[in-house]
Order: structure tokens, then C-alpha cells, then sequence
């Protein structure tokens, strides 16, 4: 056995030792953060986090408001930011197949979607706070909504595609209009991949902090008014945990850990979802 | 048989009504990036006038004075998020190395969902993590980083610093575990587009793993991997809430990695909101707004050097 | 080169067809009789398939497919730029080489198609879906699961579920596009008893790879070479004593 034949065999498994070493490395992380939130987390979990409002700095309280204030939020994200995106998507998947303008709105919505969410906060704070008179729920529901929509569109172009298109022939040799054969059965057939977008894209929201700061701001009471600033867990946790205060670092841990895990439960929820239908 | 055609002429009209919505809708896309572009310059457009090209490059921060510019969060912007693209190259790619071509087919699903569940994490969590796990975790390390690293000639001034814990090194860490989900993840999705035939034929000459990846794989992938490796950059130049929580928030510029900084998303994250002065307010918009174009060159780039070997493939099927 | 009855059901007259700039059918004229079936036979991409796609115009969901001549369905030109697309397609059904069953139950599969064109009360809808599945002899195996998903049915109980769509809306003229080339020989045998059942009722054009099929289930047909119609006829003569020589070497096997 010559040295360079040796040589080639020693590179070949340090390197690939470098690679079991990363990856272990990435899981490692995972698990560290999971179990950081965890550990402090669940010293502070219990009943009044959902029951009662954030209190005053010394006071005992929980995150109800934050988490109904989000909960509006979210739910205006969704509303807003799901029929727009489908409907976009709609159009990249059926009408504008290999044409140019559907590649130029498939690659600018690619950055949108990796866009810094801080600058969309910044927009929606820029167009709507200034013109509406002040931070509102409303305002952070569309920034979410902003981060949502090429999530959402770009799911529904991918997935509408996938529609074989002996489907839509057979639908239009019966007669049918086209939105019909999109509305009643593309959709259909791309149903489970849709919902699979939008949950990711809602899990993405939901752990949005940077989107909110400047929109809904926050609001340290009870309020379910959109038109008027909202509480919301991703700024509370963030304002409490960066206090000086102990049981508002707590509460910020409850918060995390509640929140870490839906957005998690949702991810796996929505992966889960795509085995499914693969199978 | 004749059938009623009524019925179907005024039915036609949904047609082009369909068409024409889902068409609008798309080109809203279009229309956000511009606006977005367009009421960041406006609305930064005072400090643009204020301070003309000098915000770029003033150091000076100083809302009591209302004499603002951009050289310090831009710096700490730049130089945070390339420490994490030279930390999260690397691990990415033994991961997707790993997934690829080590794993046992049984392993490759769970691990590359494990990993991108840590792209799922809400960042605040990374700052949390960061900033209470583990920066005071890694300053028990930085005396030792300080004593050895910081007596190498030329690079040595980087990794001279107080032991804080937090600082343009923390941050690029985090940064650098929060992009590596997207780096590996495509990297592994090119890796496997790589043609079968290549592979094997140089498997057939006796080459090892490591030397088919770095001869095979890797060149024909290359582009795509750079454009992987942009799109993570575009990512860890916007991140805002971890960073904000480990940077350190400190308006200097250091020639060393442990001492603290800024980078723009921290600034907006901290102070927008308490901008008492438009001028102050316009100033932080301004530094959106160069951020927002600085992110969209990067994605630009990405996406174009993803497309080509897309397109490649595209050609040869 | 017309060997039918006094008046077609379609007649085909100087038919060209392009792909972008690809010539697929070279100045076509036939005729297809009603109440009869007619096969079209040719290797692949003779232009059979094409031709059957010009008779409910499916070819214009492609921009760069032009049509130009003349298809008269029952004497009106269906190529005519007036021409409804959706009433045409009411009047001459299509059923795909693969199975298309949509995503939704057996019974709205076939209400899909009936609803787009008529009114209906819930009770005449029942009894027209139950009259299509009966045709289409698939109301056995599938009258105590009406509202099970379509996909879930065999192959063949698919295709016979599109049989049972297309003739739901009432059709003239039925087009199959090698309807039973995806399906077992069993589900063949009984898609092929079903298209002798249905002649009765529906002017039908098969396109088929299959020479045995068109033998078996057509009265009459067109053999088609490179985008060419060379003969068209009564089944048995084409197949006992064709006229042409590429006929002849074709359905003996030399070549295809």
C-alpha cells in the first residue's frame, strides 16, 4: 500500500468525520435552545399566564392580552394574506405558465419572501401609521400579512403546478369555464399542499417580532380594538426579557416556551401534513 | 339536442374577471417591493437631504444634537453577518455532505427536518437563548480566545476584547446557527441534483467520497451553492431581534470582535419607536431603507446564480 | 375518399394543423357517420390524437396550435372563430387515455359536468347520475358509495367514472383517446364492451395504438401516417383487403 493511496484514505475520513461533526454540531443547538426554553420556561408556566394581563413591574400576571393580541393579529395576517397569496399564485401557476412576466413575479416574490422583516415593519409604519393617526393591531396584522403573502404565493404557484393537466383538459372537454376548472378542481387537487403552505407561513408569523415593533407597538392592557395599539407575545417577550425586572423575565420565558412550541407544533403539523399526501 | 347558450354567454364573462383579478394580484408583489423602495427613500429622504453622501460614511450618532449617520450600523451590519457566513459555510456543508452521502437512507429524513426545524425557532428565542444561555456560556471562553488568537500577527487585533459575553462575535455566532438551516438545506437539494452517471462514473474510478464531492459534486454544483450561500447572507443581514438582543448596542466602531456593536436592524429595533425628533426618525428610516437595498442586491444575486443551474438542469432533461 | 352514409355527423374538409411551425395534419378529409364508431389507427404521432383533439377544439388551451379548414359538426363549422367553445364541448364529450377522475366523490364527479350546463333539481340530478353510471356499467359496483372519493375506485372503474361524466351531459359524439391503453386486459375488455353498448346512442371516435381494438370495436376506419389520412373505409375492408400499400405493411406489422 503506496503513501498517496494512504494519504487519500486519511483525507477521505477526517473529512467526512468533519461532516458527522457539523451535523451533530447543528442538532446540538437545536437542542440546547429547546432545552434553554424549556428549563426556564416551565418554572414560570401555570394557569394565570393565560388567565390574567401583563402586570406591572412586581405585580403577579400573565400574557393573556399578548396572547389575544396576537391571536387578532395573526388571524388579520391570515385574512388578508391568504386569498391575496392563492389568488397571485393562481395566476403564476395557470396563466402565466413559462411567460416572462411569470418569471419576473416568481423571482421578485423569492426576495420578498427572504426580505428583511424589519423593513416590512418599516413600510407598514411608514404608510399606515403615519396616515392613520397612530400604532394600531390593524397596522401589525398587515405587516404579518405582508410577511405571509409570498409564502402563500409561492406554495400555491408550486403546488397548482403539480395539478396534472390532463385534470384541467378533462374538466374543460365537459364544458367548463376555466375558473371553474381552477376554482372547483385544481384547487381541490392542490388543497392539502395549499394548507401546508399557509400553516408554515402562519407558523412564520406567529414568531414574529421585528414586523410588529413599529405597528401594533404594544399595549401593557386589555384591548381587543384593532384600531388601537395591541399587545402581543413576540414585543412582550422581548420588552420583558430585556427588563430588569425577574418576574417579567419569567413571564418572557413562559412566553417563549408557549410560543417556540406552537410555531413548532405547527411546522411538524404542516410537514406531517405533506407526508401524508406524498403517501 | 340543442342546449340553452345563454346561460354560458353571460357565464363568459367570469372568465377574463378571473384571469384579470389573479393577474392584478400578482403584480401586487411586484408593486409592494416598489413601494416598500419608494416610502423608505421618502420617508428617510430628510436625512438623505439633511446629511447628503456624509451619512453614509459619518461615524457621528448623537440624537441630542440631531447630527446622525449610517457608518456604524452598517459596519456592524456587514460584519456580523460575515462572521456567520464564514461559521455556517463550513457546517453547512458537513451537513449537507452528511445527509447526501453519509446518512443511512432512514436517517436522511429526520435529520434534515431536525435541521430545519432550527430555521422554524422564532428569533427572539435565538436572542433570549443568546443572551442569557449562552453569552455567559462563551465569555468563560473569550479570556482564552483573547490570550491565544489575539497574539497572532496582522488578524491578531480582532480577537483582543473584554470578556462581556455579548458583541459582534456572539451575534455572527447566532446568526450563523439561524442561516445554516437555509444554507444546508439547499445545498443538499443541489447536491442531489447532481446526475447520477457522473457520480457513479467517479465512484468507478476509484475515488473516495470526499474526493467525488470535491471533485464531481461540488463543481457542478458551485454556482448553486453560492447562490445558497447569498440567500443565507440576505438572511443574516436583516435579522433583527437576536442580534438586537446580543450585539451589545454599542455606537463605536472596534477593531476587535469581542468588543460590542451595532448593526442597523438594532438600531430600528431600539430606538424607532422613542425618535423624538423627525430628523432622528427619518435617519432610522434612512438606515431601512439602505438596509432594504443592500438585502435586495444579495437576494438578487442569490436567486440569479440559483436560476442558472436550474436552468441547466431545465435544458438537460 | 368519403365511404359513408347520406349525412355525416362530422365531416372534416382541407383540415391543416400546426403545431408552432410543425405541419401535424396535412389537408384532412373524412367523414364520420353517426351513430357508428369510428377508429383512428397510425403509429404515434401520425396525428391521430391531434385530429380527435380538433373535434371539441381541446387544442385551443395552447396558443401556438392553429386549426385551419373546415369540421362541421352536424353542418356548423366548429372551427368558426364564433363557435362557443362550452356548448361544443356540452355537444361532443372527451375521455382521456389516463383515468381523470377529479378530487371529489363519484357522485359530484359526474354532477360537475351536468351542472355546468343545466339547472337541475337535486331529484333529476340523482337520476341522471344513476342513468350515466348504469351506462356506463359501473351503477353496481358503485351505487352504495356515491360519496367516496372518485380516486379511490380501480383503474378501470375510473375510466368507465369519465365514461359515465362525459355521457352524463348528454353528448352527441363521444371522442376516446386511447381509452383503454392504461388498463388491464380484463378493465379493456369491459371498456371495449361498453364503447359497443353506447353506438347505440352516441356517434363515437376511438383513437387507439391497438389494431386488435379497432378491429373488435369499430364500423369504420382511418389509417393515418405522418400527419396524413392514406385510407379511410369500412373496418373490415381496411383490415381484410386494404388498398393502400402503407396500409398494408402497417396492420401486418412491418412497421410502427
Amino acid at each position: 500500500m503506496d503513501l498517496r493511496y494512504l494519504r487519500r484514505r486519511v483525507t477521505n475520513v477526517f473529512n467526512l468525520g468533519m461532516a458527522v461533526m457539523t451535523t451533530l454540531l447543528g442538532l446540538f443547538w437545536l437542542f440546547w435552545i429547546l432545552y434553554t426554553t424549556a428549563r426556564f420556561g416551565y418554572h414560570s408556566l401555570n394557569l394565570r399566564l393565560f388567565t390574567q394581563d401583563t402586570p406591572p413591574p412586581g405585580a403577579p400576571g400573565g400574557l393573556r392580552n399578548a396572547f389575544v393580541g396576537s391571536l387578532i393579529m395573526i388571524g388579520v395576517g391570515i385574512a388578508v394574506g391568504t386569498p391575496v397569496g392563492v389568488l397571485a399564485g393562481t395566476y403564476l401557476a395557470e396563466f402565466a405558465g413559462r411567460k416572462r412576466i411569470g418569471e419576473i413575479v416568481r423571482f421578485f416574490n423569492d426576495i420578498l419572501l427572504s426580505a428583511p422583516s424589519i423593513v416590512i415593519g418599516l413600510f407598514v409604519y411608514s404608510v399606515t401609521v403615519t396616515t392613520m393617526g397612530g400604532f394600531s393591531g390593524l397596522a401589525g396584522g398587515l405587516a404579518l400579512a405582508i410577511v405571509l403573502l409570498p409564502v402563500v404565493v409561492r406554495t400555491t404557484d408550486e403546488m397548482l403546478r403539480l395539478v396534472p393537466s390532463t385534470m384541467r383538459e378533462a374538466a374543460m372537454a365537459l364544458g367548463s369555464p376555466y375558473w371553474r376548472v381552477v376554482v372547483q378542481i385544481t384547487y381541490r387537487a392542490a388543497r392539502s399542499g395549499i394548507l401546508t403552505g399557509v400553516l408554515l407561513g402562519v407558523a412564520r408569523i406567529s414568531g414574529e417580532t421585528a414586523p410588529l415593533l413599529f405597528t401594533a407597538l404594544n399595549n401593557q392592557f386589555w384591548s381587543t380594538n384593532i384600531a388601537r395599539p395591541m399587545a402581543n407575545v413576540p414585543v412582550t417577550i422581548f420588552q420583558f426579557a430585556m427588563s430588569p425586572y425577574s418576574g417579567w423575565q419569567h413571564l418572557a420565558w413562559a412566553g417563549a416556551l408557549v410560543a417556540t412550541f406552537a410555531v413548532l407544533g405547527l411546522s411538524i403539523f404542516a410537514r406531517f401534513l405533506i407526508r401524508q399526501r406524498n403517501n | 339536442m340543442e342546449k340553452p347558450q345563454l346561460l354560458s354567454r353571460l357565464a363568459r364573462l367570469w372568465d377574463p374577471l378571473f384571469k384579470g383579478t389573479t393577474a392584478v394580484l400578482a403584480y401586487l408583489v411586484l408593486a409592494l417591493l416598489v413601494a416598500i423602495c419608494v416610502a423608505l427613500l421618502h420617508e428617510g429622504s430628510q436625512a438623505f437631504r439633511t446629511f447628503g453622501w456624509h451619512f453614509l460614511v459619518s461615524k457621528a450618532w448623537d440624537p441630542a444634537n440631531n447630527r446622525f449617520g449610517a457608518l456604524i450600523p452598517i459596519y456592524g451590519t456587514l460584519i456580523s453577518s460575515l462572521i456567520a457566513i464564514v461559521i455556517a459555510v463550513p457546517v453547512s456543508f458537513g451537513i449537507a455532505l452528511f445527509i447526501t452521502e453519509l446518512a443511512p437512507r432512514w436517517l436522511r429524513q429526520p435529520v434534515s427536518a431536525a435541521i430545519e426545524l432550527l430555521a422554524a425557532i422564532p428569533s427572539i428565542i435565538f436572542g433570549m437563548w443568546g443572551l442569557f444561555t449562552f453569552a455567559p456560556w462563551f465569555s468563560n471562553y473569550e479570556p482564552w480566545i483573547s490570550d491565544h488568537l489575539g497574539s497572532i500577527p496582522g488578524i491578531g487585533a480582532l480577537f483582543r476584547g473584554p470578556p462581556f459575553g455579548i458583541g459582534m462575535m456572539t451575534a455572527g455566532i447566532i446568526l450563523a446557527i439561524m442561516i445554516i438551516p437555509f444554507i444546508a438545506s439547499i445545498m443538499r437539494e443541489v447536491f442531489l441534483l447532481t446526475p447520477p452517471m457522473l457520480r457513479e462514473s467517479a465512484y468507478g474510478v476509484g475515488a473516495t467520497t470526499w474526493e467525488v464531492v470535491r471533485n464531481v459534486v461540488l463543481p457542478y454544483t458551485r454556482t448553486a451553492v453560492a447562490g445558497g450561500i447569498f440567500l443565507g447572507l440576505g438572511r443574516a443581514l436583516g435579522e433583527t431581534m437576536a442580534v438586537t438582543f446580543v450585539i451589545g448596542n454599542a455606537h463605536s466602531v472596534s477593531a476587535s470582535l469581542l468588543n460590542p456593536g451595532y448593526s442597523i436592524a438594532a438600531a430600528l429595533a431600539n430606538e424607532f419607536t422613542e425618535a423624538f425628533s423627525p430628523l432622528y426618525k427619518s435617519s432610522l428610516i434612512a438606515l431601512g431603507f439602505i438596509l432594504f437595498i443592500i438585502t435586495f442586491v444579495i437576494l438578487v444575486l442569490a436567486k440569479l446564480l440559483l436560476l442558472r443551474l436550474e436552468r441547466a438542469q431545465g435544458e438537460s432533461t | 375518399m368519403s365511404a359513408v352514409s347520406p349525412v355525416p355527423k362530422i365531416s372534416v374538409r382541407n383540415l391543416d394543423f400546426h403545431y408552432g411551425k410543425f405541419h401535424a395534419l396535412k389537408d384532412i378529409n373524412l367523414d364520420v357517420a353517426p351513430r357508428e364508431v369510428t377508429a383512428f389507427i397510425g403509429p404515434s404521432g401520425c396525428g391521430k390524437s391531434t385530429l380527435l383533439r380538433v373535434f371539441n377544439r381541446m387544442y385551443a388551451l395552447y396558443p401556438n396550435q392553429v386549426a385551419t379548414g373546415e369540421v362541421l359538426l352536424d353542418q356548423q363549422n366548429i372551427l368558426d372563430r364564433r363557435q362557443d367553445l362550452h356548448h361544443l364541448r356540452s355537444r361532443v364529450g372527451m375521455v382521456f387515455q389516463k383515468p381523470t377522475p377529479f378530487p371529489m366523490s363519484i357522485y359530484e364527479n359526474i354532477a360537475f359536468g351536468v351542472r355546468l350546463h343545466e339547472r337541475i333539481k337535486k331529484g333529476a340530478l340523482d337520476d341522471r347520475i344513476e342513468a350515466a353510471l348504469r351506462q356506463a356499467a359501473l351503477w353496481d359496483e358503485v351505487k352504495d358509495k356515491l360519496r367516496q372519493s372518485g380516486m379511490r375506485l380501480s383503474g378501470g372503474q375510473q375510466q368507465r367514472l369519465c365514461i359515465a361524466r362525459a355521457i352524463a351531459v348528454k353528448p352527441d359524439v363521444l371522442l376516446l383517446d386511447e381509452p383503454a391503453s392504461a388498463l388491464d386486459p380484463i378493465s379493456t375488455l369491459k371498456i371495449e364492451e361498453l364503447i359497443y353498448e353506447l353506438r347505440q346512442n352516441y356517434t363515437i371516435v376511438i383513437v387507439t395504438h391497438n389494431m386488435q381494438q379497432a378491429a373488435r370495436v369499430s364500423d369504420y376506419t382511418a389509417f393515418m401516417y405522418l400527419g396524413e389520412l392514406v385510407e379511410f373505409g369500412i373496418t373490415n375492408k381496411i383490415f381484410t383487403n386494404p388498398s393502400q400499400k402503407q396500409t398494408e405493411d402497417y396492420i401486418t406489422g412491418r412497421y410502427g
